[in-house]
């Protein structure tokens, strides 16, 4: 079969992607292991585990502002601008190509393309993750690493308690993305071309 | 009277009846502080003419010359802390010599023995719950008994003169800031703590600098909580661990079988076990505690949410690895 071969992840996105996926990493295992600490089956050593996720966390930002910077500065930002107009149709469409459509070997409706590399479904929840969880999680685990400049008090809640579920509720939600996100990686030209798209940067498609 | 003037006066009444009514509160509000300052009998007041004062007239009974002095800050009363503590009913000659009574004191009162709190509070029914005796055999094998011997009692943490109980219902914050203050009253107060202990005082933030967020943990937590052997019978731990035998692991406090259920909860814990689904829920209204915090339907929620996606994908990948082989045979 005839394949086409498209330079979509440049160096800084590749560079930013590994290192984002890296510290998501530690911070959900480490995160896990001290909501969840345990004196007789820790996951990882609870101080350990605080180190872990603080200087992770570090990185995460610094790595975001890249990403944002990168996305102002280059014409990468224009694959996370939706168009609401006609945005539940299209994701409709996509939906119900994953759903059914592919099993039927019906063609993508929105192709991978150089305009467009993320098809709606992408686009939303790549948004979602990128525009809202992540900042959400890592403005959230910075109060907490300085938990004095908390409110005590908010609506007769404890501030650090609220911080701290919006930080976890944040973080359920960016660890259920990364799961889906590497399933639906594995639907491509082959099961591994995206992945290996991430390494070279060139998208694989037929 | 017409019905204009009948409301006039209905209003005037009214009015008249409320500003009585918050003199006759404010009166009674004045009449209730002066009445336990009054209830100090007329003997501890000649006492605490010198020991409630900061300097004091020293008389000469023969010369009839007065010299100003220093009340030294150990031996001074504070009127408001004495009369609002516990022992605030008493007066000074119910637990000191009535040879107190005699200025200048004679040298005979430097022999009186202090009394413990055993001596009022041991055997008795009516302290049954306090476990005088518990806390008098567990001081004995605390750190502070082993190493200052004689030279350390009941009255280094309690003032006598000015000890309040913290009631169950107290503020978590509050209770941690009195309890605290106790410790530090030696701890971080180097004169004080070099008299009785004859060795230099620790840096407390230097000891305590492998704690994360040590101000945060300061503010909320105790340091018999850490430092101290919990006792189920006792409100209060009273037997003061060795430095080494300190709790150090992070997960003895962060878990869901935190130690502070046990310690700074207890009280909390005994009233209510469960709130909205939170695990140690109690805290959740003065504190939060990574890992001791833990919210049942949450935990549930995120569980089923998490499998759901996890089914979603095996059924999604089972119908491609089935039409993948459909297209190859």
């Amino acid at each position: 079969m005839q394949t086409e071969k498209l330079y979509l992840y440049p160096v800084w996105v590749r560079l930013w992607h590994i290192t984002n996926a890296l510290m998501c990493l530690i911070l959900i295992f480490s995160g896990i292991s001290m909501q969840y600490s345990n004196t007789e089956y820790p996951l990882i050593p609870f101080s350990a585990a605080v180190s872990m996720h603080n200087i992770s966390g570090i990185i995460l930002t610094v790595s975001y502002l890249m990403f944002i910077i990168g996305n102002w500065s280059t014409s990468n930002g224009k694959h996370y601008r939706m168009r609401i107009k006609g945005l539940i149709v299209s994701l409709l469409n996509q939906a119900r190509y994953y759903a059914f459509g592919i099993f039927k070997g019906e063609s993508a409706p929105y192709p991978v393309s150089k305009e467009m590399k993320f098809n709606p479904l992408q686009q939303f929840t790549y948004v979602l993750t990128m525009y809202i969880f992540v900042p959400l999680v890592f403005i959230s685990g910075w109060a907490l690493l300085f938990p004095g400049i908390i409110v005590t008090n908010f609506l007769g809640m404890g501030g650090i308690q609220l911080t701290s579920l919006l930080h976890v509720t944040a973080g359920f939600l960016i660890s259920l993305f990364l799961i889906i996100h590497v399933y639906f990686c594995t639907i491509g030209h082959s099961p591994s071309s995206n992945f290996k798209s991430m390494i070279d940067g060139y998208h694989e498609s037929h | 009277m017409t019905h204009k003037a009948s409301k006039k006066l209905f209003i005037k009444t009214l009015t008249v009846t409320t500003i009585l009514l918050i003199f006759v509160a404010l009166g009674s509000v004045v009449t209730a502080s002066d009445k336990k300052a009054r209830n100090l009998d007329e003997e501890s007041r000649k006492c605490l003419k010198c020991h409630g004062e900061a300097r004091y007239y020293l008389t000469d009974t023969a010369s009839g010359d007065s010299v100003k002095m220093k009340m030294y800050a150990e031996l001074r009363i504070d009127l408001v802390n004495y009369l609002n503590g516990t022992h605030g009913a008493f007066k000074c000659t119910d637990c000191h010599s009535s040879d107190y009574t005699t200025v200048p004191h004679p040298a005979s009162v430097k022999f009186e023995t202090d009394y413990t709190c055993l001596d009022c509070h041991g055997g008795d029914e009516k302290y049954a719950s306090f476990h005088f005796e518990t806390i008098d055999e567990e001081y004995a094998r605390s750190v502070h008994a082993d190493s200052l011997g004689t030279d350390f009692n009941c009255w280094s943490c309690h003032n006598p003169h000015s000890y309040k109980l913290t009631g169950p219902k107290e503020k978590v914050v509050n209770k941690v800031a009195i309890d605290n203050g106790m410790c530090l009253s030696c701890h971080g107060n180097s004169i004080k703590f070099e008299n009785l202990a004859d060795k230099e005082i620790p840096n407390l933030i230097n000891r305590h600098d492998w704690l994360p967020n040590q101000a945060l943990h300061f503010k909320n937590v105790r340091c018999i909580d850490c430092h101290g052997a919990q006792n189920d019978s006792l409100s209060v731990a009273h037997l003061i661990k060795p430095k080494k035998n300190a709790v150090r692991k992070c997960v003895e406090c962060h878990s869901t079988n935190s130690i502070l259920m046990s310690s700074l909860y207890k009280h909390a814990v005994r009233e209510k076990r469960n709130q909205l689904g939170f695990y140690n829920g109690v805290i959740t209204n003065e504190a939060y505690i990574i890992g001791a915090n833990r919210n049942y339907y949450l935990n549930v929620a995120s569980i089923i949410i998490f499998a759901l996606a996890l089914l979603g994908i095996a059924i999604h990948s089972t119908f491609r690895i089935l039409k993948h082989r459909r297209n190859a045979d």
